[in-house]
């Protein structure tokens, strides 16, 4: 029995919405210069250091960088410069209002999928909090859906936060389980029910594989990231009358959404808090050799950091999480980024929903610089510290040779701070994303203005 | 709210604004045939006695005052569980007294948190804790948080180890109309809350308009389900509690009831009114309430609109209490803008940074410094001296306590904070704590680093967290 292959119309939908940004015409070549420059990767910051974009990508960063002749030039006096901060897992994009229902796209408890659900379909470019996690800095995220109704939440995006209209960078850049106490609760009450939720849905999915050899479908343009062709076709849309066992419990289309995580094409992020969690997730690569695992949470991390390690795993944690919130958070401590990366695990942060809003993320990594100098506590240096909202997020997210920090060829995504990125009275002065000078405009800062003077003035405050 | 998980997202997050609800029994209320039943003020008093600490002196520090006041290589002197005195390097220091140095260091009092649920809706955050929101009646006036407390919540210790908390406002939830009684702690782990409980500290009354009562009672299909009904409650519950006031003045009453003892208190100007409210249109309304019968609000709690009616809540002595920029979470925090608290002070109304929040709370310092940095970039330049005293002295005074605490002032309370570094700088932390001048936490010894009896046994316990 061949397998068929998605019809051909589909892929040339597919390439048609393919909605890599469009540099757009107004990307600007430009220089800034006499600027503190943090390069992202874990260095420390270099003062007087100059970086110069053209074309909309990085082409030079550091100090004795030559400015090219007739380019725009910046003077950073006084100013750091630093790659846009990556928010890996968050909302943004998909919420307008947390606690507003009909604004509220993360999470849908009613419907009759989970797998199969992509959030890429919903990013609205336009949602306030885009605009204003912008302003903080932001200019790239990983979209995950919030699982609701089965412990697979759906598939994620990676999108930038550029005021244009196609943020989506990448649809269906992972698929995302819960595997901890509230991934219990949604497979029917126990960590048990889970596990065999997993191992079901995982042997459904490659089964339906083995008959309709669903990830064999566009195969060649399964290349690492680099241009824009190689946006993954949606194993959702696969014509074929073959294939599905008539016992299987999964629906036909979140059986295809699974084929790409077992056969390891797309990434698995499982959030997970405790340490027993942590290892059962590890113990998943011998079952499933393929499979990409990114780990979410891991409160307990540290614990078994060394375990994390060995197996080549990525983590996405909080910086600040330290309290016992849950018995799966036990052992919960602020110095568990730092003692998971003085393991030899890849960890940046991540996990930002609601009020751990995703510019708070400089904060959160400051924090993880005091708590290294603290007798006992493990951190972060600075330099790592900003590479765990830049480069190591967007490495973990699988952009790392496009975007996340100043390395020539990487994306044109520049922020120019009014000081030290990770102090609490720094902010943002100007952003580019794609070499494309952003709007520091928003609902805040309307509000902000109009209200500088809270007293009407000849006209109501509605006219100013 | 919807839930999540990871991270730092604990079930009962945001618990004054998710309203964990339980189908719990009503509270018993006295018995009616009872009427020689006499109340007292405060039945459930604080046996909380200062633990011993040592005279001390911490010199060469910059010392904020909590006052406003600033002083460049400062000496700090404590002694008999009280601020002895403060000055410059000149400040004579007593024999006895063990010098500690400060170069490079700071000192300001001990943080003042207005606005926790520690306790009530303690860690871990399982529905058998939560005891935050008395959510069986819009009105609960007779239900008093000290009676929820738990003292085992782990949070205390981090509140003090990471954000050199010393006292606090236990708030109950924002389910209702009027919550109930708030009670003012120390933050001292003990085994009781009488233990904990801040001494003649007086009493507060959460109150909160907006979304979350006319939710709660609307989705029951009660009153109130709109903000017109909110207010109908309150009004009515005001009207009742004066009458009852003014019988109880007279020596009239036949019997006694909790919750109209607590209003007729409020009334009396002997209970704070702790007030929840986010737009800058039902805070107006709210002080015409408060005019109408006769209290006054001390603090408007989250006011994420308060910089839309600076001029008015300058005017009419109302304390802000919120935080730096959390933002849109809700639809009434919408209009939340980060230049909130600098736009406050810049009108002169009285700014409070707060938390609402076990991991807030440890940071109060940090958002306080990130308010003054968004003030900045709009040309507000507040000193540090005075964003200091937005958890400090500003807390102290909504609560009422600004006589014994929050500033280093000769007489007052030893409820000093140590910090390795500016208090204003995110990689600064609290390297020691005092709490009624007794050491309770110390960066660098691990003999003063507190373990809840929860964490006792398991994974983490006595990590420095």
């Amino acid at each position: 029995m061949k397998p068929r292959t998605l019809i051909s119309s589909l892929a040339a939908l597919l390439a048609a919405s393919a909605s890599i940004p469009v540099l757009a015409q107004q990307a600007q070549d430009f220089a800034i210069t006499n600027a503190t420059v943090a390069i992202g990767d874990g260095s420390a910051p270099i003062q007087g250091g100059t970086v110069v974009v053209r074309g909309g990508k990085i082409v030079a960063a550091g100090a004795g960088v030559a400015v090219p002749a007739g380019i725009q030039v910046i003077d950073g006096t006084g100013k750091w410069v630093t790659p846009g901060l990556v928010s890996a897992v968050t909302d943004l994009g998909l919420v307008d209002v947390g606690a507003v229902d009909e604004s509220n796209d993360e999470y849908a408890p009613k419907a009759g999928f989970n797998a199969a659900l992509d959030v890429s379909a919903a990013i609205d470019p336009d949602a306030t909090p885009i605009g204003i996690s912008r302003a903080g800095g932001v200019t790239r995220a990983a979209v995950a859906p919030v699982a609701a109704n089965a412990i697979f939440a759906g598939q994620g995006a990676i999108i930038d936060l550029g005021a244009d209209a196609n943020p989506v960078n990448r649809p269906r850049a992972f698929q995302f389980v819960e595997l901890g106490e509230r991934g219990a609760d949604l497979a029917g009450g126990s960590r048990v029910a889970a596990q065999t939720v997993l191992r079901n849905a995982l042997r459904e999915a490659a089964d339906f594989d083995r008959r309709a050899g669903i990830s064999k479908i566009g195969g060649a343009k399964a290349s690492p990231t680099s241009t824009g062709d190689d946006i993954p076709l949606d194993p959702r849309m696969a014509q074929t009358v073959q294939g599905r066992a008539d016992d299987g419990l999964l629906t036909r289309f979140d059986a295809a959404a699974l084929v790409p995580v077992v056969s390891g094409r797309q990434p698995l992020y499982v959030h997970v808090e405790r340490a027993a969690d942590i290892r059962q997730v590890l113990r998943l690569k011998s079952e499933f050799p393929a499979i990409k695992l990114v780990i979410v949470g891991a409160a307990e991390g540290w614990r078994v950091a060394r375990d994390i390690a060995a197996a080549g795993v990525p983590v996405l944690a909080s910086a600040i999480t330290d309290l016992p919130g849950r018995f799966e958070t036990l052992a919960a401590t602020q110095s568990n980024v730092g003692r998971m990366q003085a393991a030899g695990v890849k960890v940046g942060l991540g996990g930002f929903y609601d009020n751990d809003q995703p510019r708070y993320a400089p904060q959160y990594a400051g924090n993880l610089v005091a708590v290294g100098r603290l007798p006992g506590a493990s951190g972060l240096t600075w330099g790592q510290a900003l590479a765990a909202i830049t480069s190591v997020p967007a490495d973990i997210i699988g952009e790392g040779s496009r975007f996340g920090s100043l390395k020539p060829g990487l994306a044109g995504d520049v922020v120019i701070w009014d000081g030290d990125p990770l102090e609490l009275s720094s902010g943002p002065v100007d952003i580019y994303i794609d070499g494309v000078k952003q709007s520091m405009v928003n609902h805040q800062t309307r509000l902000r203005d109009r209200y500088r003077n809270p007293q009407e003035g000849s006209l109501p405050k509605a006219y100013q | 709210m919807k839930a999540r998980n990871i991270g730092r997202f604990a079930s009962h997050a945001l618990a004054g604004l998710a309203l964990a609800l339980s189908a719990s029994a009503g509270v018993a209320k006295p018995k009616q045939d009872d009427p020689g039943f006499q109340l007292k003020d405060n039945p459930y008093p604080s046996t909380y006695k200062p633990y011993p600490g040592e005279a001390v002196a911490i010199v060469g520090a910059t010392v904020y005052d909590g006052a406003g006041g600033r002083i460049d290589n400062g000496t700090v002197l404590l002694s008999g569980s009280k601020v002895e005195a403060i000055g410059g390097p000149d400040l004579a220091i007593p024999q006895d007294h063990r010098r500690i140095d400060g170069t490079g260091k700071f000192v300001t009092p001990g943080v003042i948190d207005i606005h926790s649920h520690l306790g009530v809706y303690p860690s871990p955050g399982v529905q058998a804790h939560s005891d935050g929101n008395e959510a069986t009646s819009p009105t609960t006036p007779e239900v008093w948080a000290e009676h929820s407390v738990w003292p085992q919540d782990p949070g205390f210790t981090r509140a003090l180890a990471n954000g050199g908390v010393t006292s606090l406002q236990i708030l109950p939830g924002s389910a209702n109309l009027m919550g109930g009684r708030s009670v003012v702690l120390k933050n001292v782990p003990s085994r009781t809350v009488q233990g904990m409980k801040f001494p003649d500290a007086p009493y507060g009354l959460k109150m909160a308009c907006g979304e979350n009562p006319k939710r709660v009672y609307g989705e029951k299909g009660q009153m109130p389900s709109t903000r017109m009904g909110n207010f109908a409650v309150d009004r009515q519950t005001w009207i009742k509690a004066s009458e009852y006031k003014k019988k109880r003045d007279a020596g009239k009453l036949d019997s006694r009831d909790l919750a109209m003892e607590t209003l007729a208190d409020v009334l009396a100007g002997k209970i704070l009114v702790q007030n929840h409210c986010y737009r800058a249109d039902e805070m107006a309304q709210v002080i015409d309430m408060s005019k109408e019968f006769g209290y006054k609000v001390s603090a408007f709690h989250h006011a994420v609109e308060a910089y839309k009616i600076a001029d008015l809540l300058k005017e009419n002595g109302i304390c802000s209490a919120i935080w730096a920029d959390w933002w849109g979470f809700k639809m009434e925090a919408y209009d939340g803008i980060p230049e909130n608290a600098a736009l406050l002070a810049d009108h002169g109304a009285c700014v409070i940074i707060h938390s609402d929040d076990e991991y807030g709370i440890q940071r109060l310092n940090q958002e306080a410094a990130k308010a003054q940095g968004d003030g900045k970039r709009i040309g507000i330049n507040i000193p540090d001296a005075q964003v200091i005293s937005w958890f400090t002295l500003n807390p102290a005074k909504a609560l009422g306590i600004d006589g014994k605490t929050g500033s280093l002032a000769p007489g007052k309370a030893g409820d000093v904070v140590l910090w390795n570094g500016n208090p204003l700088s995110v990689y600064s932390r609290p390297e020691k704590v005092w709490v009624d001048g007794a050491m309770l936490f110390d960066a660098m010894d691990r003999t003063r680093r507190p373990v809840s009896d929860f964490e006792l046994g398991q994974p983490g316990e006595g990590d420095v967290k």
